[in-house]
């Protein structure tokens, strides 16, 4: 059985874009919010450190010092214009989660308190600034709860616990809505809209190593790359430093910002041979890379010689319980460490995807080298891809990013909504999420979806992680290729329409493999380092070659295509990256 | 610049030593599946291999993955902040993600929290509990206008509801609370915490509001102070003495 219903707007994922996105859109049209989470669990709650904006609160600071904090720390592949945008647009959208009732830290005299991130800087590279805005370090569950609270206020309609599987076209290349399974009943129901926006999140649970929700599985990215839309800049996904040993939960770089630092087996603070200047607050990717050669040249720590210490022991007693509660039992809880007293053993962890669904700086879905629109689909935070993040995203601006876009997607859709009318349905629009669920359904014997999703995650781990070569990167391709063949003859014990979880845990993993074959492919491609996607036999960035957006699409064999798009600068000249 | 951390490598080295060795546990889990069996609710037990310092969603997981496909439950982040995966452990409410294996080897029962419809295996109906929590009006309530900047707010007035802001909406408060299972009516200790959280902010207008709202037969009075929802809260949250200090509002008629 399918259900139909008929809105102006709808919104994918309830994490802090799609809340921020379902604000402004609510109060204009009719929208309906879709995800297959209840909104407060989106992985957005699980951010920890700050939010960035040059309030000036506590030190000097300027938004285009932001700006090129931003630009620099992705290591020049992100568009100037947007980054500068993004930084201007922060100081009112902190202000109004202020206004909304987040309670931010505070400074004695009552304004919000700013405290120092990775890559922040005072005057383009002088010394570190405080610039992050935070509640304690639960600053991305603050947001979430603010702008779910909102959306309380306003009555927005939320189909909870939904999967949207498919996107909808009309024959003229119009967004005509979505297909979605309801886990409670089994049903498909169809959405008709003028307008979609992806808010689908990350898809971080590709790799083994992760701090990414287990439903972190880039669906977003996959509904829209199997229709065609390219996925932009999907070599670069963030690793950060300082996951929990083995389990990769996020400690979070505040840490660092509030005076921790990392040493090495001998007891060394390494980085400051890698960055004399900032040190532990070096940019993401620079700290993860430091880490991988340390362990590389034999002064990893741990039993295995395969982590770093986390040092937070000199810090003050009411900086850890005040402003690291959180992460203070992580290592508790996980570790069974006490970090007053003791070392808390980290390593890299998957972490966030720079790349992903190509949009301009309205939200819109964009195609092809020319950045041309397609009427109607929209997708904002980690799934999309502005770009401002470039090659690496710095500490805090994911947050800022789900605010800002979240926000000018959501009005720019509205305005769409407004004059657009409603495009014709395509005939049988549930058949192909059907046909494949049906498919998976029949199937009594085949491959166990578990045991393909563990060797994509351990084998993107050995070979597309922290250090990428050719060979390596090419004998990921040839695994991803076996990977999809058993993927192809996937089965689910669980036969029942009811809450059928298993069902989902299989589409899901095919979205992973949607994710990772475009990141693998563009990878191969790219014979430089730039940013986070460091390869061992090019290691030195290519501007001549290489200064320019990857997009990956997928061809009707499942091949990936490549081709590129100009990065947009004008702003600041591409310069050595030095910290 | 060299820290001497030979000691404290020693001590965090042995904390993990029994981390190489997998050790067996039992799982007990109750389950229901209307499409399977009808109303009647049963026990099915599973033995896995497990890290001891895997979590018991990782356990569940292994379960699932492994032995039976159709064991259904609710998870997203396994690190305690989403709020997903409220269980019952040994007649405790607890994360999955929270709980380690060695703590609950060789043997653990595990159940769906308590009051709330359920629907498949340790999946509830979590629909009555966010009614209750729409119900407190949680969302900030000022309509004197907005600054041009932030509304200031002294650190000590943040202080005063810093940890009702913990709370991640998991349920396992409420579904610990022996009135919340007798009187559907009562919206619950973690509505409760929802109202706290606004009521005792600087910046909120709308107290009165909410102290009405929980003055009325299904609020707060119902609170018998038994405290499982504090021993339950898997924030830490003290969430008796948050119903208290809204009783004492009211009480004291400060609306």
């Amino acid at each position: 059985m399918t259900t139909f219903h008929t809105y102006d707007a709808v919104i994918v994922g309830a994490g802090g874009a799609g809340l921020r996105a379902a604000i402004e859109a609510a109060d204009a049209v009719r929208t309906a919010v879709i995800s297959k989470l209840y909104p407060t669990r989106s992985h957005t709650g699980t951010a920890q450190g700050g939010v960035c904006a040059a309030l000036g609160n506590v030190e000097e600071d300027y938004p285009e010092w932001h700006a090129f904090d931003t630009v620099k720390g992705g290591d020049y592949l992100v568009d100037q214009p947007e980054a500068l945008l993004m930084c201007e647009e922060a100081i009112d959208a902190i202000y109004e989660l202020e206004h909304w009732g987040l309670p931010f830290n505070r400074t004695p005299d009552g304004r919000i308190d700013q405290r120092r991130f990775g890559g922040h800087t005072r005057n383009h590279g002088e010394a570190p600034v405080k610039r992050a805005c935070y509640a304690a370090d639960r600053t991305g569950h603050m947001i979430l709860q603010t702008l779910y609270q909102q959306c309380v206020k306003r009555d927005v309609r939320f189909f909870n616990e939904f999967y949207v599987l498919d996107q909808l076209m009309s024959d003229d290349g119009r967004c005509a809505g979505v297909v979605a399974y309801e886990l409670a009943t089994g049903e498909l129901h169809v959405f008709r809209a003028k307008a979609v926006l992806y808010a689908t999140g990350g898809s971080g649970r590709m790799f083994k190593v992760t701090s990414n929700a287990h439903t972190l599985t880039g669906d977003g990215q996959a509904i829209l790359y199997r229709r065609g839309i390219p996925m932009q800049d999907m070599e670069f996904f963030q690793f950060h430093p300082t996951g929990v040993y083995k389990m990769g939960i996020l400690l979070s770089e505040a840490v660092r910002g509030e005076g921790g630092i990392l040493l090495n087996a001998e007891g060394e603070r390494f980085m400051e041979r890698y960055a004399p200047t900032v040190k532990d607050l070096a940019p993401r990717d620079m700290v993860s890379r430091a880490i991988y050669q340390e362990i590389k040249e034999g002064r990893g720590a741990g039993p295995n010689k395969d982590a770093v210490w986390l040092d937070v022991r000199h810090l003050p007693r009411e900086v850890i319980e005040e402003k690291l509660p959180d992460v203070t039992e992580f290592a508790r809880v996980y570790l069974g460490v006490e970090p007053t007293r003791e070392l808390v053993p980290i390593q890299p962890t998957a972490h966030y995807a720079m790349g992903g669904i190509p949009t301009d700086a309205d939200g819109r879905v964009v195609t092809g080298p020319e950045a041309t629109p397609v009427p109607g689909l929209y997708a904002a935070g980690e799934c999309a891809c502005v770009s401002v993040h470039g090659a690496n995203r710095l500490g805090t601006n994911s947050l800022l990013d789900i605010v800002v876009f979240g926000r000018r997607g959501g009005r720019h859709l509205a305005g769409f909504c407004r004059e657009a009318d409603l495009p014709p349905l395509p005939e049988r629009p549930e058949g192909s999420v059907r046909d494949m669920l049906d498919a998976m359904l029949a199937r009594e014997r085949g491959a166990n979806a578990a045991d393909i999703r563990t060797d994509l995650q351990e084998h993107m781990f050995d070979l597309a992680f922290v250090v990428r070569t050719d060979e390596g990167l090419r004998k990921m391709q040839e695994i991803l290729g076996g990977l999809r063949e058993r993927y192809d003859e996937v089965v689910v014990q669980d036969k029942g329409s009811r809450y059928n979880t298993e069902l989902m845990e299989a589409v899901e993993l095919g979205f992973l493999l949607d994710n990772a074959e475009p990141l693998v492919a563009a990878a191969l491609a790219r014979t430089e380092s730039r940013g986070a996607h460091w390869r061992d036999d090019y290691p030195q960035r290519d501007d001549a070659n290489w200064l320019k957006h990857s997009l990956a699409y997928r061809q009707p064999d499942g091949s990936v295509r490549l081709e590129y798009k100009p990065v947009k600068l004008g702003i600041y000249e591409p310069a050595e990256r030095k910290y | 610049m060299a820290t001497d951390v030979g000691d404290v490598l020693e001590t965090s080295e042995q904390r993990r030593a029994g981390a190489t060795g997998k050790i067996s546990l039992t799982l007990r889990i109750r389950r229901y599946n209307p499409e399977v069996r009808g109303e009647e609710s049963w026990w099915d037990e599973f033995t896995i291999q497990a890290d001891p310092n895997d979590r018991l969603l990782d356990a569940l997981h292994q379960v699932k993955w492994y032995h039976d496909g159709t064991l259904a439950l609710r998870r997203s982040c396994a690190h305690g902040i989403c709020g997903s995966d409220a269980v019952m452990v040994n007649g405790r409410n607890r994360l999955a993600c929270k709980v380690l294996v060695r703590e609950i080897a060789p043997k653990v029962t595990v159940e769906p929290i308590r009051g709330l419809p359920v629907l498949k295996d340790l999946i509830v109906d979590m629909e009555p509990f966010f009614a209750g929590y729409r119900s407190v009006l949680p969302y900030l309530i000022n309509d004197e206008g907005e600054p041009d900047g932030e509304r200031l707010q002294s650190p000590e007035e943040r202080h005063r509801y810093d940890d009702t802001t913990k709370c991640i909406l998991c349920a396992c408060c409420t579904t610990s609370c022996p009135i919340f299972w007798g009187d559907e009516g009562y919206v619950g200790p973690a509505a409760i915490v929802q109202a706290h959280r606004f009521i005792f902010d600087s910046r909120d207008r709308g107290a009165r509001e909410r102290l009405q709202i929980l003055a009325d037969k299904t609020g707060v009075f119902r609170c018998r102070t038994t405290f499982n929802c504090t021993d339950a809260c898997p924030r830490g949250i003290e969430v008796t003495r948050a119903i208290q200090e809204v009783k004492r509002e009211i009480l004291f008629d400060r609306f």
